[in-house]
């Protein structure tokens, strides 16, 4: 379960520059528990790149991030969010259960089991399944259950709704509200609509 | 969960994954028997020679079959995104990596020991070498799967890697090959090899002790 203390996310003055190009600058953000931040912008204006930065992968050019006022590298960040990018980061020799189990080893144990969090999905039975057997969206929604299993607080998603149908999409949508509800935090970007009601939405257009 | 639970964790999943792609076993297994067989048939018929010769063929061999396999260490992980989601693990990278590493050597260093002193027969190497021979693959392979580790680490990221790859990390691999061959070729002629041994030993605890770091670097480096 998450803990009832408040975190934030705090971006002060960031800068991304790629190939001599400006992506953004002078970026500013600050997200408290419950909340949504939802990055918006045309295709190659920065959005993914801001993402990595704030998983580690890239360095910002220019700026900090903070964890609950610390820089992310001294705090529990780590320990404390979970990133789902482009690429499903799962194995597909696997089976589902393998690589939710690996997942949960590399991580601390959330609030679901792991069978919880695959009925939750609607990949309840598809647990001995390898995964190469499975469509797009299966494998989506396998790589957002890992986001019910592990402990964390913040969600880094990028284009989740990527390859789901209308009930996939309601279906995050619905566990977003869930997650914020229990004073979780998302950073997302998404070329969808969201509808998410009693969530308090900041938005970030970087184009 | 604990550091050592994800250890094992990331070793078994390595291994369940070899099992189930079995090629990433055979590739460099067979190539290390074919290039071993073919020695023979290209020198022709002198025993003596090829006895001579024995060590460094078995020795070359098993540094080309090492470096065929180095590759498939972390391309399929950073190809599907298991490498971002490994580095973004509370644990420590580098220890994880050590795990990555350990099981690559498993599955494609292990093997060519356990061949070995079938191959070494049929070169007719003698026979009271033969415990030498499997004590330096058994030192000198897994260094070779932990600085091939450094290079792969930075090559991952291209396209392209693989002529680089073999750039960077020969010329790392010579002082094994170097002292490993030695070895055997004294043990061969009835010569005590402590000393190459000692060499050999410290050479793998350098390894295991300071390539996971830079390799751990690397992966963030290529990752970008």
């Amino acid at each position: 379960m998450q803990t009832k203390s408040t975190h934030s996310l705090e971006g002060k003055s960031l800068s991304c520059i790629r190939d001599d190009r400006v992506l953004f600058e002078k970026l500013a953000f600050e997200l408290v528990s419950g909340q949504i931040l939802l990055l918006e912008g045309k295709n190659g204006s920065g959005k993914t790149s801001l993402l990595r930065i704030l998983c580690g992968f890239r360095e910002p050019d220019a700026g900090d991030i903070l964890w609950c006022g610390d820089a992310v590298k001294d705090s529990q960040f780590y320990a404390q969010m979970a990133y789902v990018g482009h690429l499903d980061g799962i194995k597909k020799e696997l089976t589902v259960l393998e690589n939710l189990k690996m997942s949960l080893a590399l991580s601390s144990p959330g609030q679901y089991s792991i069978h919880e969090a695959l009925a939750k999905v609607h990949l309840a039975g598809y647990d001995d399944v390898l995964v190469q057997a499975l469509s797009a969206g299966q494998k989506r929604r396998l790589s957002l259950a890992r986001l019910l299993i592990t402990e964390n607080v913040l969600w880094v998603l990028d284009e989740p709704f990527t390859s789901l149908d209308k009930q996939g999409i309601a279906l995050i949508e619905t566990l977003m509200t869930e997650h914020c509800a229990n004073g979780g935090m998302i950073v997302l970007t998404s070329h969808h609509d969201i509808a998410l009601h009693d969530v308090d939405v900041q938005r970030i257009n970087l184009s | 969960m604990s550091l050592s639970h994800a250890f094992f964790a990331v070793i078994r999943r390595d291994l369940v994954l070899a099992l189930r792609r079995r090629s990433e076993i055979a590739n460099p297994l067979l190539f290390f028997i074919l290039v071993i067989t073919l020695f023979p048939l290209g020198i022709g018929a002198q025993p003596h020679l090829l006895q001579a010769i024995a060590p460094g063929i078995i020795w070359v061999s098993a540094l080309l079959a090492a470096m065929l396999s180095l590759d498939s260490l972390f391309r399929s992980d950073f190809d599907d995104g298991s490498l971002e989601q490994m580095l973004l693990s509370p644990h420590p990278a580098s220890v994880l990596v050590l795990a990555k590493i350990i099981a690559h050597w498993l599955v494609t260093g292990l093997p060519l020991l356990i061949v070995a002193p079938l191959l070494a027969v049929f070169l007719g190497m003698p026979n009271h070498s033969l415990g030498i021979l499997l004590l330096t693959l058994l030192l000198g392979t897994p260094v070779l799967s932990l600085i091939g580790a450094i290079g792969v680490a930075l090559t991952v990221g291209l396209r392209r890697g693989g002529m680089i790859l073999s750039l960077l990390v020969l010329p790392l691999y010579v002082p094994v090959l170097i002292f490993a061959g030695n070895a055997v070729q004294m043990a061969s002629g009835g010569l005590p090899v402590d000393a190459q041994i000692n060499i050999l030993i410290s050479i793998l605890l350098m390894a295991l002790v300071l390539a996971p770091l830079p390799v751990a670097a690397a992966l963030k480096m290529s990752i970008n």
